[in-house]
């Protein structure tokens, strides 16, 4: 459980810690919260020979909510996220999903750059993004471009991003539609055996639109389009649950691990994501 | 002078027996004070660490270790080739075994230690690891205790396959003893010939005691002086000293083993281990200490395991539901060194308390200790040895009994319980209980949590069930048991020879203060706090005024060390008798200074007072301050003793619990939603510290009941080797415990204290368990395996086809 050494950068600009990644290339890292990347050093699984810690760039913090958009520098703790009234107010769901990840000793310095960045299933924040529709800003040495949480994510730990880009920051719309993350997981402190985001909104009594994401229940965050499109234009009747639930499974592709077989993991998620459906439903 | 303070003041000022008094240890450990192994340091002091094998099973072909070597900062590089010449590649285990140091030619488990690299600090060490280049050949992995009795593979190439072990003939090369208790054949012929028999197979996985702070030692080798000094993460380190002495053939004054502050040993902690060996070695290679602190990696995969029993069990009864007899066999997957700590006779430790708290005529047990391709290990994990897997077997064969009999289980215990009136009572499998008041016990605990009223409360809940009105079901775990602990007789209990006996030594100071020291350790059982309780009521000096010292080999006197709730029955009791011996000889001084005869006087809370003249009194003060300043004919000066106690026998506390629990079977997630538990562990030193105990007691009875193992794939990897995969339960799965007591005192111990350190724990796995199992019951379960977690839960509603 020691790292091998590693260079330490502290720079206090972006450009500064984009010099860095240029001039190390594979060998360096951007450091946020530690609370994934320190884990897997110590394990000597990641191999960093120039960590670059991000914490004295100012441009990386702050929650701004601006009209209908909200913006996250990506160097905001988890704990901020919870605490921030006008982010609940503007969308719940963040305070209530980052709630469910780790405990608070994590969630002081863990940060929603560094995960949704990381690029692991387990993470929370991918799935709950791509429900959110979000887009996540990188900047680099050719400037600054624009990706969608929905196409972010190519296989675990691999993403759109390029090792020489930042992430800097998150955006996406407040929103006023019925929301629920559910997760079930071994105990605190642990990733999800199955989680599920879910955003429903409603025109009459009708499912007017809907979002389902799901967290670790394949190797990236699984948007549900299908499962969506079941619900939508329904009164989210038990049939029209049942019917997502379905459409749903058929787009995660769970692996055995110390939580369970495939076949536990599937009636889980069924489980969970029923929840989620029906709880967003009644508050949407 | 007047005396003011009233005679219920001056109990109060004593903080005696029986006082909630606050720990005096929390003090520094809540303000980060404490001073554990790894807080040493000492100039020049080097690190160790240890190349270990990424394979279960494998021959080692070649170690290179030049590229370490060359690493600067790097001082030596230990292979099993160094440690030869010293014949210390190996070394004794406490079960009669003997266990390598470092791979000699092969490796037998995951994780085993394969050279140790010692460098000028921790970071260096880490990094030469990486460096050590071994060459292995895999060879074929035996995880399964059955098939390795099978197998052709041989394990132990170093033992002759004909050759009896410690305990006796060896029935496979792969086998290490077998060890009975009891009738078999008038078991077997009771069982034979019963109205009722239920027969069941449980197995009682392999789990870790993952105290919070792992194991390690600082070894400093003086050369000018001769004296080795070795801190380390000890729970007998008086133990540590003979043995360290009978392994270096250094002389045993020369040997100062000291445990400091310990972060929890729950077992862990009594072995030896390749880590304090090596320090030890490279501190006298080098001439300058070394410090070796394993990592939480390596304390779950090559420290001391426990459990890994599998239990195969018959009972009988009449068709009134008493039973008449019960067959118990184990086969005991020990890993690949017998490194068990129990008392030498017993290698299965206390199985044989299995009969548990039941009036059973005739009983069997057999264990077939097995090699496997696992760490070594087979500790009491917060238990006396091995009650925990009996009391687990037991209160399991119980259960299943109430089904095949369709009974209450409540009644069936209570039909089966020794009765008030038959103690000591003589077990079936050999052991004498001392005391008990089983039924009383039981009757309040199954009050308090209104008995009745659950079981109609479960009856609704599982008409609701099936009418399809909820997914949620309910269970009633119901425990008791009887511990035995506080090992013990010095005629059958031994470790290594040694008998297991305690100690107490106590000066007391001019001015009435005293420091007393014991054979034990404390690792977070408030030693500290109650023995001077202890002493307190019995000398009549303020628990405040007596400093408690331990695990200092140079200055404590010897003793057997901490487990097995062992402290307060044996060290415990010795402080009480050195308590005695102090106040007689205050006796003879406070007549003295009165002028009266020494049978004129008796004793008062805090003082010597004349018979029938209360006014006429010394206080203890006074009389500490006269045996050092003043010549009283045919008296030593001084005031002080030591006291080593023998028990006459074991004490035997008992507990009954009751366990309320909601089952999602839906996910497999449970809900505990009450926790009653009411322990009797005779005379109570300090309630408050008893509550303490058992709530921690029952956090990793908890623990282990629903999710707490260590599990090895078909290639011997451990699957487990970190906290995120290693349940150990936080503030938010724990529920709020509600505790109760009864005082039965153990007869034979000098103030009637029992232990209770580990009673929450062997009763509260069961009583866990039993819970989970029992809410399937009215859906034809009879016996599932723990550990209860989520998966394992939902498959057995999947088994009973409540998810069609
Ligand atoms: C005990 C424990 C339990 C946990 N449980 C959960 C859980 O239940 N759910 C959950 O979601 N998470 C969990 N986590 C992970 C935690 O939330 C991490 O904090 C998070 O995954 C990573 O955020 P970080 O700020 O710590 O990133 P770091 O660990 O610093 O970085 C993670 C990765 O992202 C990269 N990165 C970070 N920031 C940026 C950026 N701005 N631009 C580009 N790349 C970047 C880093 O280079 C690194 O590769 C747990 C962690 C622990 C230790």
């Amino acid at each position: 459980m020691i790292p091998a050494a590693f260079e330490y950068h502290r720079p206090s600009d972006i450009a500064g810690a984009l010099s860095v990644l240029a001039e190390h290339g594979d060998e360096a890292r951007v450091l946020a919260g530690g609370h994934s990347l320190i884990p897997m050093m110590k394990l000597r699984m990641a191999d960093v020979p120039h960590l670059i810690d991000l914490q004295d760039i100012a441009d990386l913090k702050g929650i701004t909510i601006d009209g209908d958009t909200v913006t996250l520098g990506a160097m905001t703790t988890q704990h901020e996220l919870i605490a921030d009234e006008a982010l609940f107010a503007a969308c719940p769901i963040i305070r209530e999903a980052a709630l469910q990840i780790a405990d608070p000793q994590v969630r002081y310095m863990g940060t929603i750059g560094g995960n949704v960045a990381n690029g692991d299933p387990g993470n929370d924040m991918p799935g709950l993004m791509q429900c959110l529709d979000a887009r996540f800003t990188l900047v680099g040495a050719d400037g600054t471009r624009s990706v969608a949480a929905r196409d972010f994510y190519e296989s675990a730990y691999m993403t759109e991003r390029d090792d020489e880009e930042i992430l800097t920051q998150i955006t996406f719309s407040a929103t006023g539609a019925g929301y629920a993350y559910e997760k079930q997981k071994r105990k605190i402190g642990d990733y999800a055996t199955a989680a599920c985001a879910a955003l429903i909104t409603k025109d009459g009594d009708k499912v007017a639109t809907a979002a389902i994401a799901m967290t670790n229940l394949s190797d990236i965050p699984v948007l549900s389009e299908a499962a969506a499109a079941a619900l939508v234009g329904t009164s989210c009747d038990a049939d029209a649950v049942k019917a997502a639930v379905a459409a749903a499974l058929e787009d995660i592709d769970p692996t055995e691990d110390n939580r369970g077989p495939v076949a536990f993991k599937m009636h889980v998620a069924g489980i969970i994501i029923s929840r989620a459906i029906t709880r967003a439903w009644s508050g949407a | 002078m007047k005396d003011e303070v009233t005679r219920e003041e001056r109990v109060t000022n004593l903080k005696g027996l029986g006082c909630s008094r606050k720990r005096v240890e929390d003090a520094r450990f809540t303000q980060g004070k404490g001073n554990y192994v790894d807080d040493i340091n000492l100039p020049g002091m080097l690190t160790g660490d240890f190349v270990r094998s990424p394979y279960a099973h494998a021959r080692i072909k070649s170690i290179n270790t030049d590229a370490a070597m060359a690493l600067d900062g790097v001082i030596a590089v230990l292979t099993a080739k160094d440690l030869e010449p010293l014949g210390l590649h190996w070394m004794p285990t406490l079960a009669g075994d003997k266990q390598m140091v470092l791979a000699d030619g092969k490796v037998l488990f995951q994780g085993q230690e394969v050279a140790f690299v010692v460098a000028k600090d921790r970071y260096i060490a880490s990094d030469a690891v990486e460096l050590v280049e071994v060459d292995y050949e895999e060879l074929p992995v035996i995880v399964d205790p059955f098939k390795s009795m099978q197998s052709d593979v041989v394990l132990r190439e170093d033992l002759d396959p004909k050759a009896p072990g410690a305990h006796g003939p060896r029935k496979h090369h792969n086998h290490i003893f077998t060890w009975e208790v009891g009738d078999e054949d008038g078991t077997n012929a009771v069982i034979d010939d019963a109205d009722i028999v239920a027969e069941e197979s449980m197995y009682y996985h392999r789990t870790h005691p993952c105290p919070l702070e792992p194991c390690g030692a600082v070894a400093s080798m003086d050369k000018v002086n001769g004296k080795l000094t070795l801190w380390g993460t000890f729970q007998a380190p008086h133990v540590v000293r003979t043995v360290a002495s009978l392994l270096s053939g250094i002389e045993e004054h020369n040997i100062r083993v000291v445990s400091p502050d310990i972060g929890g040993g729950f077992g862990n902690k009594v072995g030896v281990y390749p880590g304090y060996v090596c320090s030890i070695v490279a501190s006298i290679v080098t001439g300058v200490p070394v410090k070796w602190v394993e990592d939480r990696m390596e304390n779950l995969m090559s420290t001391a395991f426990a459990r890994d029993y599998w239990m195969k069990g018959k009972i009988s009864a009449t068709k009134e539901g008493k039973i008449t007899g019960l067959h118990c066999h184990v086969t005991a997957d020990h890993g690949a060194f017998d490194a068990c700590a129990d008392p030498t006779k017993f290698p299965a430790g206390f199985m044989n308390i299995c009969t548990g708290s039941y009036d059973i005529p005739i009983a069997y047990l057999g264990v077939d200790g097995v090699y496997t391709n696992k760490a070594p290990g087979g500790v009491s994990y917060r238990c006396s040895f091995r009650v925990t897997e009996a009391v687990y077997f037991i209160e399991r064969m119980i259960e299943v009994l109430a089904i095949e009999m369709n009974m209450d289980a409540a009644e069936l215990r209570r039909i089966n319980f020794i009765k008030k009136e038959q103690f000591p009572y003589n077990s079936a499998l050999g052991w004498e209980y001392d005391s008990g008041d089983y039924h009383t016990a039981w009757d309040k605990a199954l009050k308090a949590v209104d008995y009745e009223g659950l079981r109609k409360e479960q009856a609704e809940r599982v008409a609701a069930f099936k009418a399809g009105e909820t997914r949620s079901i309910m269970g009633i775990g119901l425990s008791f048991f009887t511990e035995i602990v506080g090992a013990g007789p010095v005629k059958n209990c031994d470790i290594l020879g040694m008998g297991m006996f305690d100690s107490c030594e106590i000066r007391i100071h001019p001015t009435g203060s005293a420091v007393a020291r014991l054979g034990t350790i404390s690792q977070g059982q408030g030693h500290a706090t109650t023995f001077a309780q202890i002493l307190a009521s019995e000398i009549g000096i303020s628990a405040d005024s007596i400093t408690i010292e331990e695990g200092d080999t140079d200055t404590a006197p010897y003793g057997l060390g901490t487990y097995g709730s062992r402290s307060t029955p044996v060290a415990g009791a010795a402080a009480a008798m050195v308590g005695r011996k102090i106040r007689a000889k205050a006796q003879m001084i406070a007549a003295y200074l009165l002028e009266v005869h020494d049978d004129d006087v008796e004793f008062d809370v805090d003082r010597f007072v004349v018979k029938g003249a209360p006014e006429r009194f010394k206080t203890m003060s006074e009389i500490a301050y006269a045996a050092y300043n003043q010549a009283i004919p045919g008296l030593e000066p001084g005031l002080e003793a030591v006291s080593y106690y023998d028990p006459p026998n074991m004490t035997y506390p008992f507990g009954a619990y009751v366990c309320v629990m909601d089952i999602d079977v839906d996910t497999g997630v449970p809900t505990i939603n009450r926790f009653c538990a009411l322990d009797d562990c005779g005379t109570r030193i300090n309630p408050m510290v008893i509550e303490g105990q058992v709530h921690g007691g029952l956090t990793e009875a908890l623990a282990v009941a629903l999710g707490q193992e260590i599990a090895y794939d078909d290639m011997g990897n451990c699957k487990t080797g970190t906290l995120m995969d290693f349940f150990l339960p936080t503030a938010w799965e724990v529920p709020n415990y509600e505790t109760d007591f009864t005082v039965t005192p153990s007869p034979h111990h000098p103030i009637g204290a029992k232990g209770v350190g580990e009673s929450p724990h062997v009763g509260g796995v069961p009583c866990f368990s039993n819970a989970v199992q029992e809410a399937f019951r009215p859906f034809g379960n009879r016996h599932t395996n723990m550990p209860h977690d989520h998966w394992r839960i939902w498959k057995t509603a999947n088994d009973l086809g409540m998810h069609d």
